[in-house]
């Protein structure tokens, strides 16, 4: 989250990804999708056309990735280069209880590079991650960063406390407030 | 009498609405390719009808106006984006319905007879508002049905019987 600007606007998708995103770094230009698994992605697209000028980061899942996967074939399509697809990739449900998904054989980043995303890399470490990231700031997208991760429910993690309303509102503001980034 | 393509999507610009997504039917017939080929119209052809309303409904957090074209039978493929994402969060969206299978089984293949009779039920079950689009362009009726949306921050649906466009 360093690399990410105070203009640039973080969207991610339901259950723990959002639950932990909330938990550990909630800001102004994050908006949390509790629910329609596997929507995010094109919500972003839409977002990353018409603000041509904002980076969006889309924290996806595994699951979410794979659930509508013909909005990867469609982000590429479109190649808005501002959008920034982030999958965290544990090879499973977590959210619902750690069940597997069919991602330990089925590569999620080859399925975006093969649709055409500007660019695709996989990364093991924040060292990594952190050079990706800086990577797909100035270089134009769309990229996707799939990034391996383990299983690591953290111990009575809250619900985001915000409304939907809420969630929608300050999101809003955020971006027909603040200048593009 | 039928409506031309191009004066349906110009009254639709005249109200702000300018930011599109779908999937094509053959109801719109050459409406669509209007929708496509206006340079004051943004049209995303998604692959599918729940991408579609993520697009559009990006639309309302950038202070524009959007909306979804979709044959009805990608009503099945959206009930939990409508429930768990444009009903829940309150987004409004234009969903621009072509209705197959109208008038019952006979008027269409037989794919479309039963989603034909049951897409009003659908969005009454919803409590999404709709019109249904007749072969004369009445503002007042889609102006009322575009009020709703806009007011009640909720997706609403102009439903297209075969023939209205020609």
């Amino acid at each position: 989250m360093s690399c990410v600007k105070e203009t640039d606007a973080v969207i991610s998708t339901t259950g723990m990804i959002s639950r932990e995103l909330f938990y550990h770094q909630d800001r102004l230009g994050n908006f949390y999708m509790i629910g329609s698994m596997g929507l995010l992605s094109s919500f972003g697209l839409g977002l990353a056309k018409l603000h041509p000028l904002r980076k969006f980061f889309v924290l996806d899942g595994d699951g979410s990735a794979l659930m509508i996967m013909g909005t990867m074939a469609l982000i590429a399509a479109e190649k808005p280069k501002n959008f920034i697809h982030i999958v965290l990739d544990n090879e499973s449900y977590e959210s619902t209880g750690a069940q597997p998904t069919i991602s330990s054989s089925v590569p999620i980043g080859a399925i975006a590079e093969a649709s055409g995303y500007a660019s695709t890399v996989s990364v093991k470490s924040c060292t990594e991650l952190a050079i990706e990231l800086e990577r797909c700031l100035v270089k134009d997208g769309p990229h996707c960063i799939l990034i391996k991760v383990g299983i690591d429910p953290i111990p009575n993690i809250p619900r985001i406390t915000y409304s939907p309303n809420e969630i929608r509102d300050r999101f809003r503001s955020f971006l027909m407030e603040n200048t593009d980034g | 009498m039928t409506i031309r393509g191009n004066d349906f999507w110009e009254f639709l610009i005249s109200r702000d609405y300018t930011f599109f997504a779908g999937v094509p039917d053959s109801t719109f017939g050459p409406a669509y390719n209007a929708l496509t080929s206006n340079p004051y119209l943004t049209y995303v052809p998604a692959t599918r009808e729940d991408s579609a309303i993520g697009v559009a409904s990006a639309a309302y957090f950038s202070g524009e106006k959007g909306g979804v074209v979709m044959q009805n039978s990608g009503l099945g493929n959206v009930i939990n984006p409508l429930t768990s994402f444009s009903l829940m969060y309150e987004i409004p969206v234009l969903l621009i319905i072509g209705w197959r299978g109208f008038g019952g089984p006979g008027s269409d293949a037989p794919e479309h007879w039963i989603m034909g009779e049951k897409t009003p039920s659908f969005l009454e079950l919803l409590d999404i508002p709709y019109a249904i689009l007749d072969t004369e362009l009445h503002d007042e009726k889609i102006d009322q049905l575009l009020q709703s949306i806009e007011m009640q921050q909720k997706p609403g649906a102009l439903l297209v019987p075969p023939g209205v466009f020609n």
